[in-house]
C-alpha cells in the first residue's frame, strides 16, 4: 500500500497514456461518430457534473475522510432552486429582475451546499463522528428531505435564461465545462498554494501530528466538508439546468462512479495524496470510455462492467510497475 | 506482581445493550401508539424482512471486523441468484431448495476468491477493490446474462418462501407462520458466531482488524485468512440472492444492488467498529433489527413513507454522535 | 557443535536504495545472554528480520540447530523456537491477555479448533513461568507498557522458545521494571533459553549482557565477551568515532524575568501543585516513574490538556493557554516522545514538515503562502541543524532516524520558540545523532532559548542539564543543581519512590 503512492507521477502518467489510448481507439472504432464536434460538445455538456463531484469527493479523501452526502447535496439544491424557479417567481418576469431572481435562485442553490458541508464538518469534526457513516447519515438526510419536500415527484420548468447553463455554450466551450474548468482551476490553487490546502494534506498524512503541529485541525476539516458541499450545490445548478427538472434521487450512482473517478485519478483514500489534475484526466477518460461504448451501443451495463475493470486494471498495473521500479532501483545498488 | 481488575461483562458488551435498549424502548413507542404493532403478523413480518439485509449484515461483519470493507456483495448476491436460477431451469428444473442454495453460495465462494486475489495481492483497501469487483460483476451479469427479470423461478424456490413454523390461524382462517428463512439467518448466525469463537482462523479474523502487522508476525497466513472471509461473504450474499428473490416470487436482476451502504450502517449501529478489530455477531444482528424496525414501522405510526430515509438518516447520526461523544468524553478531550 | 543454537552467515540484504546488511555473520549459542548493539540504520533490526523469517536475504545461510533453511518462513522459525519480541510489541490490542498468550502456540502446533479451558490453562502457565499475575480476561490494550511486555514476554517463552530475541526492550520501562526484566532473562538463562537484546541503552546493555555483536552500517565491526568492552570502547565501534561527554554550564543571560515560571500549575489527576522558573539560557530536566505526570504537565503548558488552576507567566507576562494555537503564540513549542507517529508527516516532504507550523505566517490576507519565505527559512534551518539530505523536497521518511528529530527541532524553532520543551529528544535516535542533538540544544539555550527535556535518559539529563526536577505522582519531589548531581544519586532516588 505504501509504495502504490510513492510513485504517483509516474502512475498519473501512465493514466494519461492510457486515456489518450482510449480516445484513439474510440476515434479508430466509431470515427464517424466519435470524432465529430458533435460528440466532443455533448461530452463536454456531460462529465462536468461527475467531474466536480469527483473533486467534491478528492477534497475530503485528501484528509482521510469521505463525503458520501455529496450527490444528496447535489440534489437537494437542485430541488430548493427548483422550488425558487417554480413558485417565488412571479409569473411574467423576465428581463433584468429574472436575471435577479436566477441568481438569488443560484446563490441558494451553492449555499445549501455550503450549509449541508457544514453540518457533516460539525459532525466530522466536533462531535467526532467517523465520516464514511456521518456522511452516510446525512446522505439518508439530505435526500429523505428532497423527497418530503417533493414527494417523489420531479419539479421541473424552469426559466429559460436559468438553462442556458447547462445547455448553451460560452467562448466556444459549453457552460458546465466553463464552470467546471473555472472551479477546478480554483481548487487546485487552493490546494497547492494555500495554507488551508496544505493543512488537508497533512492532516489526512497524519491527523495527531497535525495537531500536535499547531494546525486548528477541526476548522480545517470544516472547511473542506464545506467546500465538497459547495461543489455539490453547483453540480447541483448544473444539473437542473442541463435536465430542466430537479428530482430526489438523481444521480444514484453518481457516489461510486466519483470514488473510482477519484481513486483512478490517484487519490489515496486514506488521505495525504492526490492532485486535482489525475482526477480531471480520469474523469475524461471515464467519458470517453462512456461515448464510445454508447456509439458502440453498449448498454450502461456494460459500461459498468468496462469501469470496474478499468479500475482494477490500472491497478494491477500501477502495482506492478512500481514493484519493478523498486527492484530496478536494487539492480542498480548492486552494480554500483 | 500486579493485581488488575476484570473487565465485566457490561462494560464490555456495553454498546450491544445500549442497542438492545433502543429497541425495547422502541417498540414499546410504537407500539404505544398503534398496538396492531404487537400483533403476530407483524411481529413475523418484521422478523421475516430482517433475513435478506441479516445475511448480508453476517458478511460485512466479518470483513468490518477484519479492519476492510465490502462493498461488492449486493451485486454477488443478485448475480448468484440470477444466474443460479437460470441454470436450474435449464438444466434440473425439480431441484431441491438446498441444492440450488449450495449451487448459489459456491458461485458466491468463487467471486468472493476473486476478491480476495486482488484484496491480498493488491494489498489495496477493500473500498475500492470491491468497487471495482462489485462493478464488474454487477456490468457483467447486466450485460452478457440477462436483464429479463425471471417470473417463473423453480418451483422449490417458490416453495421456500411458503414454508412457516410457529403458524397461528388468524380470525380470517389465514394461517401465518415465521418464515424459515429466519430460522436460516439465526442459524447461521449462530454458526458465524462459533467459527469466530473456537476456531484459530476465527480468532485471526478478529486479529487482522486488531493489529494487521502483528498478525502476520505472529505467523498467521494472511492471505488464508482474507480467502476465508471473502468466501465466505460470498457464500452469504449467494444465499441472500436465492431468499431474496424466493420471497419476492421472481428474480429481478436490478434487484438488491444499492443497499450496501444500509447494511453497513446496521452492522456499525449495531456496535461493531469501522476500523476493525471489535464488534460482535450478536451486535450486527441487533443492528439489523433496529434498522428493520425503524424501516418498517415508521407506517404504523403514521409517518408517511416519504419520511423514511430522513427518519433512518437522523438515527444514524444520533446514534453514532452519541457514541463518537461517549467515547470523547472517556478519553478525556 | 553442540552448544550452537542458531548460526547465520554471510547475509546479504538490500532494499531499494539500502544495502541493510553487508556479509554478516553471526552465532548465537543456547543459553547465552547476548547483546546486539547498533546504530539506527546499522541492521540489527534487518538482522532479526532475517533471523525470524520475515526478511529473505539476497544470499548467505541461516541454521537452526543444525538443520539448514533456503528460504527461512516465519512460522519455521518459530517452530524451531525462535521468538522475537518487537518492540512494538506485536499484541493484539483488541483481544484478551489469554487469546494474545495462546494464539501463538495454537499456530505453532497446527491446531484449528479452539477450547477456552485450554487456553486459560496455557496462559496461566505462562504467566506463572516468569512469576507474573495479570489478569487473563484483560483486553490488552487497556494494560500498561510494562505489562504488555510482560506478556509479550510470557508469549515468547510459550513455545518451547529457544531463543527470545528482544528488540529494545526497556524504551518504555521505568528502572524498577528494568530491573525485573533482567531478573527474569536471567531465570530464562537457567531454564536453556537465550536472549539476544537488542538496545542501545549502553548502561543496561553492560550490565545483562555476557557477549555481544556490533553492527555498524550493515556489517559486523566487533564481537567478544562483554568483559573485553567498557561503554566508550562499545561507541566507539557503534559510531566509528570518539563521543565525549561533558556537562552543561548554565550562563546567566541577564533578563529581570524568567522566560517561563508556572505557580501552583494544577491539573486534577494528572499533577498537583507544581511551580518552577526557567531562565532563557537554562536547560531545565524532568525525570519521574511512569505515571510521574511529566508529559501532562508538558501537554497542559503545550495547550493540549486542560489544567484546573495556577499560573503561567512568559517572561514576566501571564498568559492563559487553553489551545494549542495560545502556546504557539507565546513562544512555547513542544516536540513529542514519539516522533513518528506524532511529530512527522513521513510521506511528505522534509520542507512541508518543517514550515507547517509557520503555515499561518506566511499566509497574506487571501490565505495564499509565500512559499519563497517559507522554502528559504526552511533552507536556513537545514543548514542551521546540519540535517543531512540531498533535497528538502524527499519525503522525511527517507531520513534517519537522528535526522528526522533535527526536522521537528526545526519546525518549532522556525516558530520563533522562547520556550522549547522536548519529550524523550533522543529515544531511538544514534549515539552520534544524540551527541548532536544534545550539542544543538545547548547552542539553542546559550542563543537565548529555554529549554525544557523531559527524559528517562538518566546521563542525558545529567550531562546536558543546569538544574533538574524529579517529580513523582504529580509532585515535583526533588529539585537538582545539574553541576553537582551524579548520575547514580538519581538512580538511587528513583528507586526509593514507590
Amino acid at each position: 500500500m505504501k509504495n502504490w503512492f510513492k510513485n504517483i507521477d509516474s502512475n498519473l502518467i501512465r493514466l494519461l497514456v492510457i486515456t489518450m489510448i482510449v480516445f484513439i481507439i474510440m476515434a479508430a472504432l466509431v470515427p464517424s461518430k466519435f470524432l465529430t464536434m458533435r460528440n466532443i460538445e455533448s461530452m463536454s455538456f456531460q462529465f462536468p457534473e461527475l467531474g466536480l463531484l469527483s473533486i467534491a469527493i478528492m477534497i475530503t479523501m485528501l484528509t482521510g475522510g469521505i463525503d458520501l452526502s455529496v450527490v444528496g447535496i447535489a440534489n437537494l439544491s437542485g430541488i430548493f432552486m427548483a422550488l425558487i424557479f417554480t413558485k417565488v417567481i412571479p409569473e411574467g418576469t423576465s428581463g433584468f429582475p429574472m436575471f435577479l431572481y436566477i441568481i438569488m435562485g443560484i446563490i441558494v442553490g451553492v449555499s445549501t451546499g455550503a450549509f449541508a458541508g457544514y453540518l457533516n464538518g460539525l459532525l466530522i469534526a466536533k462531535v467526532g463522528i467517523t465520516p464514511i457513516l456521518a456522511t452516510l447519515g446525512t446522505m439518508q438526510l439530505f435526500t429523505g428531505m428532497a423527497v418530503v419536500i417533493t414527494k417523489g415527484f420531479a419539479i421541473s420548468g424552469f426559466p429559460e435564461a436559468f438553462l442556458i447553463i447547462g445547455n448553451s455554450k460560452i467562448l466556444f466551450v459549453s457552460f458546465p465545462l466553463f464552470i467546471f474548468i473555472l472551479t477546478t482551476a480554483g481548487i487546485s490553487i487552493l490546494l497547492s498554494k494555500t495554507s488551508l490546502g496544505i493543512n488537508l494534506y497533512l492532516i489526512g498524512t497524519n491527523e495527531k501530528a497535525a495537531v500536535f503541529s499547531g494546525i486548528k485541525k477541526s476548522q480545517v476539516l470544516i472547511k473542506s466538508y464545506m467546500l465538497s458541499g459547495i461543489l455539490g450545490g453547483i453540480t447541483g445548478v448544473i444539473m437542473i439546468a442541463r435536465t430542466n427538472s430537479a428530482k430526489a434521487d438523481y444521480g444514484s450512482s453518481y457516489v461510486l462512479q466519483a470514488i473510482l473517478v477519484s481513486v483512478l485519478g490517484g487519490v489515496n483514500p486514506a488521505g495525504g495524496f492526490g492532485k486535482v489534475i489525475g482526477v480531471v484526466i480520469a474523469v475524461l477518460a471515464l467519458q470517453f470510455l462512456s461515448s464510445g461504448f454508447s456509439m458502440l451501443r453498449f448498454s450502461n451495463f456494460a459500461k459498468e462492467f468496462i469501469w470496474g475493470a478499468f479500475l482494477l486494471f490500472i491497478m494491477v498495473l500501477n502495482f506492478v510497475q512500481n514493484r519493478k521500479a523498486a527492484k530496478n532501483i536494487v539492480k542498480k545498488e548492486d552494480s554500483k | 506482581m500486579k493485581i488488575s481488575e476484570s473487565g465485566s461483562m457490561l462494560k464490555r458488551f456495553r454498546h450491544e445493550f445500549i442497542i438492545l435498549a433502543i429497541i425495547v424502548v422502541l417498540s414499546i413507542i410504537i407500539g404505544s401508539i398503534n398496538s396492531q404493532f404487537y400483533s403476530i403478523g407483524n411481529i413475523y413480518s418484521l422478523l421475516k424482512s430482517t433475513v435478506i439485509m441479516g445475511l448480508f449484515a453476517l458478511g460485512s461483519f466479518l470483513v468490518l471486523v477484519s479492519g476492510d470493507i465490502d462493498i461488492s456483495f449486493t451485486a454477488i448476491g443478485v448475480f448468484c441468484m440470477y444466474v443460479t436460477s437460470k441454470l436450474v431451469l435449464l438444466v434440473m428444473p425439480g431441484a431441491g431448495i438446498v441444492l440450488i442454495m449450495l449451487v448459489a453460495g459456491l458461485i458466491g465462494v468463487l467471486l468472493g476468491f476473486i476478491n480476495a486475489v486482488f484484496i491480498s495481492l493488491l494489498k489495496m483497501p477493500g473500498l475500492i477493490v470491491t468497487l471495482g469487483t462489485g462493478s464488474m460483476i454487477r456490468g457483467f451479469l447486466l450485460t452478457f446474462i440477462g436483464v429479463r427479470i425471471i417470473n417463473k423461478l423453480p418451483d422449490s424456490m417458490i416453495a421456500f418462501s411458503k414454508i412457516t413454523f410457529l403458524n397461528r390461524v388468524q380470525e380470517n382462517g389465514h394461517i401465518i407462520g415465521l418464515s424459515i428463512g429466519f430460522v436460516v439467518f439465526i442459524a447461521l448466525a449462530i454458526l458465524i458466531y462459533l467459527a469466530l469463537k473456537y476456531t484459530v482462523i476465527g480468532r485471526a479474523v478478529y486479529a487482522l482488524g486488531g493489529d494487521r502487522v502483528a498478525t502476520a508476525r505472529v505467523g498467521f497466513n494472511i492471505t488464508k485468512v482474507q480467502f476465508f472471509i471473502y468466501g465466505t461473504v460470498g457464500f452469504l450474499s449467494g444465499l441472500a440472492g436465492i431468499t431474496h428473490s424466493s420471497f419476492m416470487r421472481n428474480g429481478n436482476p436490478f434487484d438488491l444492488v444499492g443497499t450496501e451502504l444500509s447494511v453497513i450502517a446496521a452492522v456499525v449501529l449495531g456496535g461493531t467498529s469501522i476500523t476493525g478489530g471489535k464488534g460482535t455477531v450478536f451486535g450486527a444482528v441487533l443492528g439489523v433489527f433496529l434498522l428493520v424496525l425503524i424501516n418498517n414501522s415508521l407506517i404504523m405510526v403514521g409517518i408517511p413513507s416519504y419520511w423514511q430515509r430522513a427518519v433512518i438518516g437522523i438515527i444514524i447520526l444520533l446514534s453514532t454522535g452519541s457514541v463518537a461523544l461517549q467515547e470523547r468524553r472517556s478519553q478525556g478531550v | 557443535m553442540e552448544e550452537e543454537l542458531i548460526v547465520v552467515e554471510n547475509i546479504e540484504k538490500r532494499f531499494p536504495g539500502v544495502h541493510a546488511l553487508s556479509d554478516v555473520s553471526i552465532t548465537l549459542k543456547k543459553a547465552e545472554i547476548r547483546c546486539l548493539a547498533g546504530e539506527n540504520g546499522s541492521g540489527k533490526s534487518t538482522l532479526i528480520k532475517v533471523i525470524s523469517g520475515i526478511y529473505k536475504p539476497e544470499s548467505g545461510s541461516i541454521r537452526i540447530e543444525g538443520e539448514k533453511f533456503n528460504s527461512l518462513q516465519p512460522i519455521e522459525a518459530i517452530r524451531h523456537g525462535v521468538q522475537v519480541i518487537y518492540q512494538d510489541l506485536s499484541l493484539f490490542p483488541n483481544l484478551t491477555v489469554a487469546e494474545n498468550l495462546a494464539l501463538n502456540s495454537y499456530l505453532g502446533n497446527n491446531k484449528k479448533i479452539i477450547k477456552w479451558k485450554d487456553v486459560k490453562k496455557i496462559a496461566s502457565l505462562a504467566l506463572e513461568k516468569i512469576n507474573v499475575d495479570i489478569d487473563l480476561n484483560k483486553i490488552v490494550s487497556t494494560l500498561t507498557v510494562a505489562d504488555k511486555q510482560l506478556v509479550a514476554i510470557s508469549r515468547a517463552l510459550l513455545n518451547n522458545a529457544k531463543i527470545v530475541i528482544m528488540d529494545e526492550p526497556t524504551t518504555a520501562l521505568t528502572q524498577k521494571e528494568v530491573d525485573s526484566l533482567f531478573k527474569i532473562i536471567l531465570n530464562m538463562k537457567e531454564m536453556g533459553i537465550s536472549t539476544l537484546f537488542v538496545s542501545h541503552k549502553l548502561r543496561e546493555v553492560i550490565e545483562i549482557s555476557e557477549e555481544i555483536t556490533i553492527l555498524r552500517n550493515g556489517k559486523k565491526v566487533a564481537e567478544g565477551s562483554i568483559d573485553q568492552f567498557d561503554e566508550p570502547k562499545i561507541v566507539y565501534h557503534m559510531t566509528g568515532r570518539e563521543v565525549g561527554a561533558e556537562r552543561y554550564q548554565y550562563i546567566s543571560q541577564g533578563g529581570n524575568n524568567p522566560a517561563l515560571s508556572i505557580q501552583n500549575y494544577s491539573s486534577s489527576g494528572n499533577f498537583e501543585n507544581v511551580s518552577f522558573d526557567i531562565h532563557a539560557g537554562e536547560i531545565l530536566g524532568i525525570t519521574g516513574l511512569l505515571g510521574s505526570g511529566r508529559t501532562e504537565l508538558a501537554l497542559s503548558l503545550f495547550g493540549i490538556h486542560k489544567h484546573d488552576s495556577g499560573k503561567v507567566l512568559v517572561e514576566g507576562k501571564e498568559v492563559q493557554i487553553q489551545s494549542i494555537s495560545d502556546a504557539v503564540n507565546n513562544g512555547i513549542a513542544y516536540v513529542p516522545e514519539d516522533r513518528l507517529s506524532e511529530g512527522l508527516f513521513l510521506k511528505q516532504s522534509i520542507a512541508r514538515n518543517t514550515y507547517v507550523s509557520i503555515l499561518d505566517r506566511l499566509q497574506n490576507k487571501l490565505g495564499f503562502v509565500d512559499f519563497e519565505k517559507a522554502n528559504s527559512t526552511v533552507d536556513n534551518w537545514i543548514e542551521n541543524l546540519s540535517i543531512a539530505t540531498p533535497s528538502k523536497e524527499i519525503p522525511v521518511s527517507s531520513l534517519s532516524g537522528g535526522n528526522q528529530q533535527r526536522v521537528v527541532l526545526a519546525r518549532w524553532l522556525a516558530t520563533n520558540a522562547k520556550i522549547l520543551i522536548l519529550n524523550g529528544p533522543t529515544v531511538g535516535v544514534d549515539i552520534g545523532s544524540k551527541e548532536e542533538i544534545h550539542n544543538k540544544l545547548r547552542d539553542l539555550a546559550k542563543g537565548g532559548l529555554a529549554v525544557i527535556i523531559i527524559s528517562d535518559d538518566i546521563p542525558e539529563i545529567v550531562n546536558n542539564c543546569n538544574c533538574i526536577l524529579v517529580m513523582h505522582k504529580g509532585h515535583l519531589v526533588e529539585r537538582l543543581e545539574g553541576a553537582e548531581t551524579h548520575e547514580n544519586e538519581i538512580v538511587a532516588i528513583l528507586k526509593k519512590l514507590k
